[in-house]
């Protein structure tokens, strides 16, 4: 477990700094990129999200789920059965209805789970995600296998007159760049309050938690209830970019992705999860577009990239790309600080 | 329901529940001696359905094909845990987790490469081939009563092994205390590799013996992998009596579940895992 007890919580100055340089490329990345790939950083970001949402459990508390993308999913879901078939919807209602549904889910499931410990919560985290998905992947009510279309983009309007339209590949990206930015400097508010410090107190020695007094199953399950919230947040946001739902944005495919990017970018930080999202998706680009080299389409076979990519990175750099930075750069000046975070394409 | 119908039903269920227990008594072997959680283990099981059809197709003889391919996926265990899951015992479950998962990414892959994407049936021995009349229009296959008896077999045997052999002694020393065992001069490691190619073993069997039934098709390791969950939780992990006890319940609630309450049959296992976990959150047979 000492893996897990020392995040690195506070970031560096050369990584804050390659944060805000970040920052900044992104507010301008629009201006620059084509719509293929305005879209393209659209969906990192919301993965991104997405990710950071996990790392509440994961890398704060120290609870490995693998069964996040339930809660992702059923947002997704919920912006489509909100949606009428003939016009659009406000987003003002529709958004904060769908993150309460997923925190809602949250909250009933993690009464269940959050009592178990260690290897049993990754088991029973996936076996529900899973019933979640049969539900769905079952019934042609709900859309069965195929998933469901979601014909308009809801709407965002101050009386009567449209703020922002969706439709304009713009405006999602901003509107997905503002979310992101308000889920990491809430999350990161979170971290530095008496609440976030109980949850870290949990991953660090829950015994000892509980033996001064603090009641570990409310606070855990609060932390899954939240973070299953703001998983809902990105699966709205999913639904409302991509306007198309399955259920396979619910499979254990798509939480063992979000583990893979927190671990991926280093855990407990939420920087962190930025960065393993939006490296974790460009490689998954990368690999899918292989080209085809003497009659074998390289692109076909992009999970057998993937696999191997993650079998070595856990092999190899188990502490992320963050820890990996960290390492070199210790070894290259000795006692010295850490070197810069080298990965942040945008 | 009539009385033949339940019957039939019940074979099913007992059937299901005996292939669930070889996937679930290897996963909560390796899990209780190794403490490795294995995403991996529903590739073992498509891995020996594989091997039925292309060998069975090759040999011509479904129990040559058997042979062989038990034979095969031991060695195939031993070398996967020669050279990665030896390193993992001690790592964080994390690790763990997308070590596996970038395995099942991995197989699926070299399945998909060497073996296609195509659904493939397996035909059922001729021996086997026949059915038992229960009524003037029901009947049973025999080859589902083989299954359960090649399953009953093995879990006996298993039991055997582990309770009343000296290697079955190692392992249960290894469980209980690995380094007080390990300094009473049991070569631990080589009880590692003993017991992780044994649930390589059992997966690939109930794989290759499900296959002329469940037939042959890409993802088949994943489905059966999370019923394996559900069992391993249901039953506690690292007990392999509970392990038997919680695949033939899994067993009976899906196939009557199926029966009696098509609409909600498929979520049914869940709720009776939830209610497990209400009450019992480490298991019925908790080690």
């Amino acid at each position: 477990m000492s893996a897990q007890q020392s995040n690195l919580e506070i970031l560096p100055v050369g990584v804050k700094i390659a944060l805000a340089l970040a920052l900044l490329a992104l507010l301008a990345f629009p201006f620059a990129g084509t719509d293929f790939y305005i879209q393209m950083v659209t969906r990192m970001m919301i993965m991104a999200i997405f990710a950071m949402s996990l790392d509440l459990l994961q890398g704060v508390t120290g609870l490995v789920s693998l069964g996040h993308a339930a809660f992702f999913g059923l947002a997704g879901y919920a912006l489509t059965f909100l949606t009428p078939q003939g016009e659009a919807v406000s987003l003002w209602w529709t958004l904060p209805l769908a993150v309460l549904g997923a925190g809602l889910a949250a909250l009933v499931i993690g009464f269940f789970v959050v009592r178990t410990h260690g290897i049993y919560f990754i088991m029973v985290t996936m076996a529900f995600a899973q019933m979640v998905f049969f539900l769905f992947f079952d019934n042609k009510a709900l859309g069965g296998s195929d998933g469901l279309y979601i014909n308009f983009r809801p709407t965002i309007a101050v009386a009567g007159q449209a703020l922002v339209d969706l439709d304009d590949k713009r405006s999602m990206y901003y509107l997905t760049l503002v979310a992101m930015l308000a889920v990491y400097l809430f999350l990161r508010r979170l971290l530095w309050s008496p609440f976030g410090r109980a949850l870290a107190g949990i991953r660090v020695n829950e015994h000892r938690m509980r033996a001064m007094g603090f009641g570990t199953f409310g606070y855990k399950l609060a932390a899954f209830t939240l973070a299953g919230g703001l998983a809902g947040l990105a699966g709205y946001l999913w639904g409302a970019q991509s306007g198309y739902i399955n259920p396979e944005l619910m499979g254990f495919h798509m939480s063992a992705h979000a583990i893979m990017m927190v671990v991926l970018g280093g855990m407990g930080n939420f920087a962190g999860a930025i960065v393993g999202a939006f490296t974790f998706e460009y490689l998954l680009h990368v690999f899918k577009d292989l080209p085809q080299v003497g009659g074998v389409n390289l692109g076909k076979h992009w999970q057998l990239w993937m696999g191997l990519f993650i079998v070595l990175l856990v092999t190899f750099a188990p502490r992320g790309l963050l820890g990996l930075a960290g390492r070199l750069g210790r070894r290259s000046h000795a006692a010295g600080g850490r070197s810069d975070p080298k990965d942040h394409q945008a | 329901m009539d009385l033949a119908n339940f019957f039939i039903q019940l074979l099913n269920s007992v059937q299901y529940g005996l292939l669930l227990f070889m996937l679930a008594a290897g996963l909560t072997l390796i899990f209780g001696i190794m403490g490795v959680v294995n995403l991996a283990h529903g590739s073992f099981y498509m891995l020996g359905a594989y091997l039925a059809w292309s060998l069975g197709a090759q040999f011509g003889s479904l129990t040559l094909a058997i042979l062989v391919g038990v034979v095969l996926s031991v060695l195939f265990g031993l070398a996967l845990e020669w050279l990665l899951f030896r390193h993992f015992y001690h790592r964080d479950h994390l690790d763990q987790v997308l070590l596996t998962f970038g395995l099942i990414y991995i197989f699926e892959e070299f399945r998909s490469i060497f073996w296609g994407d195509d659904v493939h049936g397996v035909p059922i021995p001729d021996v086997l081939g026949a059915s038992i009349p229960l009524t003037d229009n029901l009947s049973y296959p025999v080859y589902r009563l083989f299954m359960s008896g090649v399953c009953v077999a093995l879990a006996i045997g298993l039991y055997l092994l582990i309770s009343k052999t000296r290697l079955g002694m190692k392992i249960r020393a290894g469980a209980f205390n690995h380094d007080m065992a390990e300094s009473l001069g049991i070569n631990i490691k080589l009880i590692h590799a003993v017991v992780f190619a044994l649930g390589v073993g059992l997966a690939a069997v109930a794989g290759m013996i499900a296959a002329p039934i469940a037939s042959v098709y890409p993802n088949m390791g994943s489905q059966v992998l999370i019923m394996c969950f559900v069992v391993v939780v249901i039953g506690g992990i690292g007990s392999v009596r509970g392990a038997l006890v919680a695949a033939l319940l899994v067993g009976l609630v899906d196939t009557f579940g199926k029966v009696l309450l098509p609409q909600v049959s498929g979520m049914l296992v869940y709720i009776l895992m939830a209610g497990v976990l209400l009450f019992k959150p480490e298991g019925l047979f908790k080690q």
